[in-house]
């Protein structure tokens, strides 16, 4: 029974929700380091620090603190920024689909390249495209996105000057868009050019967080081809007559697909979380830089609004792949 | 002495990995102790009259900065230097910290089970809810800056790697004979932990250990890059900062670090795949 597996799933999830908001909660508050120290200029005086920590509430108790922190959560209130003075819930939302599409991108040429290479290295195989595809897995595996990052910069942009390092898009053009969602919007009104550039300014953090994954999917896609094309039904398709490519992606593929978007969820919530650094390298103004802006000027609600957002995606993101198993693989159900 | 020769090659042989891994290390090793020798200028001295000085390789150079200067006229290659002692001591200590707290806590959770797993299981998974770097980041804005913020956040992100690996490896180690054995023996929970169980994780423990010196290097960089680091020393991280700003002017201020990073996380990796290779042998066919 799907749905009750489901309504398991999100049963389970509710306990390790309420453990990151606790968790959170310990880190920002209980750890030692004074939140309205770090974030008032040198020459305040005692009695203004006393009447900013009335204001934040951080003159109660910690009991009373952590009440009051929980009710606020609950009705979905994540206070006021300190730094630029508006609604955290609003300002995070409002880079949410920058980081979102970056992401989105980022797993699609991951799946593309990693497909590619995985089915180049199995119809060539125990030739020089496997031997290739091999190392360059071997190499795209064993560096972080922090590292691509920088390659990508000195390759791509100060080498060979192709694409932009900073930003989202040219300011004077991000004024054309009505919403956050650049890349969607500008493909939906049918603006080509628009969308040409914003893909431009996206192309060198999304590949930086492509490369690891689209090596993990190379690498499980490649193993479970060639487990797959040992099998009897491929020969017999052979003796049917099928040239090698089509029995390969006609009839290896789809059974080899299974594992691999298995492991490729594992690795997405990796992807996600790698748009902390890629965002921070290319100044690329989603949600992990705005946890930059929070952590630099001591901006303690909106850096406990961020957090608290991204570990809900986290969750939501792997409950989501949880489920999504069942659907693609019905024998997990049994667990 | 001629064995003694054979035998080394032939570890080198089949085992190419360790040494070229364990020699990558030794080198970080001798030039952070090495330091003040090596260097030719006080990594912090500033010489705003030569900024951007190119590498010897390129024209305009000035021989006494071998690997040009930085944005603020500091000596690029006595900063690569200096750099490696932050970056060492990072490495060594965050590794160790979090594969000590990691390896206790898979250990107790695997061994007894029961709720003191599911709760370790639980926090685990709490953990594993943030990004890594983000929760590294929102530690040291809390506990400001430096080097033990740092080693900190390490720690911090870390242990769950071994804590998680570990634990699996007890569950399998548990349905052995030899702990049957050691329990119907009599023996107590510590000896079965330290003296049955500890031998026969210490394998998979250090490989965890070598790659997480090479995570420590990538974390303690990225940390520096955004500021977060110490201020007082010079790091790779920090360097390629400098270099981010200006690489139009000055491709390769960033570029010299990128590369130190990358053969020591290389290094580290391949130092692993070693380490495994040498020690369990299982995977020595």
């Amino acid at each position: 029974m799907p749905i009750v597996y489901v309504a398991r799933r999100l049963l389970m999830a509710v306990p390790t929700l309420l453990g990151v908001v606790v968790f959170i909660f310990v880190l920002l508050r209980v750890v030692p380091g004074d939140p309205i120290a770090m974030m008032i200029p040198g020459e305040a005086t005692p009695q203004d620090i006393a009447n900013l920590r009335a204001v934040y509430g951080l003159d109660r108790s910690i009991g009373e603190q952590f009440v009051i922190y929980i009710g606020n959560l609950l009705r979905g209130d994540f206070g006021e920024s300190i730094s630029v003075k508006q609604n955290v819930l609003s300002l995070v939302l409002d880079r949410l689909p920058a980081t979102f599409e970056l992401a989105f991108v980022a797993m699609v040429m991951a799946i593309v390249i990693g497909l590619s290479f995985g089915i180049i290295a199995v119809y060539w195989r125990r030739r020089w495209p496997e031997y290739a595809v091999d190392a360059a897995n071997a190499i795209a595996l064993s560096l972080p996105e922090f590292i691509w990052g920088l390659i990508l910069i000195l390759a791509l942009s100060v080498m060979w000057p192709l694409f932009p390092i900073s930003g989202r898009i040219d300011p004077v053009q991000a004024a054309d868009f009505k919403t956050q969602f650049y890349l969607f919007e500008s493909l939906l009104t049918g603006r080509l050019s628009l969308l040409r550039e914003v893909l431009e300014y996206m192309f060198l953090p999304a590949v930086s967080l492509a490369l690891p994954l689209a090596a993990v999917i190379a690498r499980v896609l490649k193993t479970s081809l060639m487990e797959g094309i040992g099998q009897d039904y491929v020969l017999l398709a052979r003796v049917k007559g099928l040239s090698p490519l089509r029995v390969l992606l006609r009839h290896v593929l789809p059974n080899a697909l299974v594992s691999t978007i298995t492991i490729t969820g594992l690795h997405f919530t990796f992807l996600v979380g790698g748009t902390v650094l890629v965002e921070l390298i290319f100044s690329y103004p989603g949600i992990g830089n705005m946890l930059y802006g929070a952590a630099i000027n001591r901006d303690l609600p909106l850096l406990q609004g961020v957090t608290i957002i991204f570990a809900v995606i986290f969750i939501l993101l792997n409950l989501l792949i949880d489920i999504s198993y069942t659907l693609v693989n019905p024998r997990v159900r049994l667990a | 002495m001629s064995e003694l020769r054979t035998s080394l090659w032939h570890s080198i042989r089949i085992n190419p990995q360790l040494w070229i891994g364990g020699a990558a290390f030794a080198a970080i090793v001798a030039i952070a102790a090495l330091a003040p020798w090596l260097a030719g200028h006080d990594p912090m001295e500033q010489d705003l009259l030569s900024q951007h000085l190119p590498p010897f390789w390129l024209p305009e150079n000035n021989p006494s900065f071998p690997l040009g200067t930085d944005s603020l006229g500091r000596d690029i290659l006595s900063r690569l230097i200096w750099g490696t002692r932050p970056v060492l001591l990072v490495m060594v200590l965050g590794a160790t910290l979090s594969g000590m707290l990691g390896v206790v806590v898979g250990l107790l959770s695997g061994h007894f089970g029961g709720w003191l797993d599911d709760a370790i299981g639980r926090l685990i998974e709490v953990f594993m809810s943030f990004p890594p770097m983000l929760l590294a980041i929102v530690l040291v804005a809390v506990t400001g800056p430096g080097l033990d913020a740092v080693v900190m956040a390490i720690v911090l992100i870390g242990w769950t790697r071994f804590a998680r690996v570990i634990r699996g490896e007890v569950l399998v180690l548990r349905e052995q004979d030899f702990i049957t054995a050691a329990r119907v023996l009599g023996y107590g929970h510590r000896r079965i932990l330290f003296r049955e169980l500890m031998p026969n994780i210490a394998p998979i423990a250090l490989a965890l250990f070598a790659l997480e010196m090479g995570r420590a290097i990538v974390v303690e960089a990225v940390l520096a890059f955004i500021g977060f680091s110490a201020s007082d020393v010079p790091t790779w991280g920090g360097i390629i900062a400098d270099g981010r700003s200006y690489v139009y002017q000055a491709w390769w201020v960033m570029t010299l670090p990128v590369i130190c990073i990358m053969i020591s996380v290389l290094a580290l990796s391949m130092f692993a795949d070693g380490l495994r290779k040498a020690i369990d042998p299982m995977m020595q066919r």
